[in-house]
């Protein structure tokens, strides 16, 4: 037996994008246990229910997080409407999934940027964050903000897309879609990204059930779940199958995220082509929330539950937010274990942590 | 179009001695955990526990429900599923809940708040 010490990790790290602690029990160069903790940026968000009535909370939800912001504020304005039996108008649904996408798709290149940085990769990184820059001119031209949004609102959308609008998305899908090709092929098959996530952080799928794991972590393991089949926004209307993989390492993790970015420039496509033309975009929703609602969503990280309960005055019980990475951390900390201390980095990076949203 | 899944989800309600059991009859039918919070319901000066699991091959989603008085200890499901401790944790540090026997027992600082059990009774109220 090697000699045994504690190292901390983080929470300020060149490689973690945000603050996690984790005390890595080290055997000379190999990590034995790894304890996290996290704390450093909780903001209370959901006690916000006592001083803001359900309308605004849509609003409070979105800034749940910075990268995944209208998937929050879309699952929340589903939850309620559940609760108070609205139907969304047809076009508002299509275009709640038109933003769900193009969310997941800057997430992923984020995201994929973030990795090829971690492994040393900097013009990957470059050219995954300047393909990036093009879905984030989409949501900027289309909502009028970059990342937040704020258009969702209980009963529909405040803001329409203008056919003009929708065929500069089709041409951008194009585009981003011929430059991805390219980095798609560096990601797979250069050497160097294949000898720093082959066979590096493996995790089964019974591994990944035991311990709740959700989204792209749980499907590169195998596990065929994806909460869009349960066909909330205009899903239903869509056609996709999840992306799985079996290998359960760094790279199928890659792999998984990587091909979801093409996935949705396809479901893009077919928002796009059966739009319903409508005018309506939302409907008047009358009286207070009465009830309660367990609602899921796939965000780009995987699963987040919404659970809301309103008692017929303004203001509701409870509004609770479950996030993909809460769900993924006891998944990280068992990967962890039994691996190469030069590994921890990218290990950390390939759950997607987002951590001001675990937090909330 | 796409194949939508439309599964039934059940609220159970259950008592506080029957939570341990149910957990693991859950676990043993193939579910797997998805998810725990607590609600303080004023009104009522109780809380309201929900411990969600889901079965992935139905995409159904199973919870079960423990009301209990503001000063009843619940047992950890910890042991049962590992997954579930920091959401125990969390119901521990923001609600005040009273849970014993946690695996790792983060003693109120998983979020490193200076206020005590925020999201539970104000003092006055408890």
């Amino acid at each position: 037996m090697g000699k045994r010490s504690v190292i901390p990790y983080g929470p300020q790290h060149p490689v973690l994008p945000e603050p996690v602690h984790i005390d890595l029990v080290v055997e000379d160069e190999r990590v034995i246990e790894a304890i996290p903790s996290i704390g450093f940026i909780h903001r209370g968000l959901e006690s916000l229910v006592e001083k803001r009535d359900f309308n605004q909370m849509t609003y409070v939800a979105e800034r749940t997080c910075g990268i995944c912001s209208f998937q929050h504020g879309m699952g929340y304005c589903e939850a309620v409407e559940h609760i108070m039996g609205v139907e969304v108008p047809d076009r508002a649904k299509f275009l709640r999934t038109l933003w769900a996408e193009t969310s997941r798709m800057h997430s992923h290149l984020l995201w994929l940027g973030l990795l090829a940085d971690g492994f040393g990769f900097e013009n990957l990184f470059y050219q995954c964050w300047r393909v990036r820059e093009k879905v984030l001119d989409i949501q900027e031209m289309t909502a009028g903000g970059r990342l937040i949004f704020s258009v969702n609102k209980i009963g529909g959308v405040l803001k329409d897309i203008p056919q003009d609008q929708l065929n500069f998305i089709l041409k951008t899908m194009d585009e981003v879609e011929a430059e991805l090709a390219v980095i798609k092929d560096t990601f797979f098959e250069d050497y160097s990204v294949k000898a720093r996530l082959k066979g590096v952080g493996v995790l089964t799928a019974e591994q990944i059930n035991a311990l709740g794991a959700v989204g792209p972590f749980a499907r590169a393991s195998g596990v065929n779940v994806d909460m869009r089949k349960l066909g909330y926004a205009a899903y239903p209307h869509i056609d996709f199958e999840p992306i799985t993989s079996t290998d359960g390492d760094c790279y199928a993790r890659c792999y998984v995220r990587m091909m979801e970015v093409f996935q949705s420039i396809d479901i893009i496509r077919q928002v796009i082509a059966k739009m319903p033309a409508e005018t309506d975009l939302a409907v008047a929703v009358k009286g207070n929330p009465n009830g309660e609602y367990f609602m899921r969503v796939e965000q780009p990280r995987g699963e987040a539950f919404y659970y809301v309960k309103g008692n017929g005055t303004p203001n509701l019980e409870r509004m609770r937010i479950r996030t993909p990475t809460f769900a993924n951390v006891p998944g990280l900390c068992e990967m962890l274990k039994n691996t190469e201390l030069a590994d921890i980095g990218l290990l950390i990076l390939t759950i997607d942590p987002c951590i001001s949203c675990t937090e909330r | 179009m796409a194949e939508v899944i439309h599964p039934e989800d059940v609220l159970e309600q259950i008592e506080v001695g029957d939570l341990l059991r149910r957990a693991l009859e859950l676990k043993k039918a193939g579910f797997r955990f998805s998810q725990a919070h607590a609600v303080y319901v004023a009104k009522e000066s109780k809380y309201e526990l929900s411990y969600s699991f889901s079965d992935y091959s139905t995409y159904q989603l199973h919870s079960l429900r423990v009301v209990i008085d503001l000063d009843t200890v619940v047992p950890s499901i910890t042991e049962i599923i590992p997954a579930a401790v920091f959401y125990e944790n969390e119901m521990k540090e923001l609600f005040g809940v009273k849970i014993e026997m946690i695996s790792t027992d983060l003693d109120n600082k998983l979020y490193r708040i200076a206020v005590e059990a925020p999201f539970g009774p104000k003092k006055e109220e408890a």
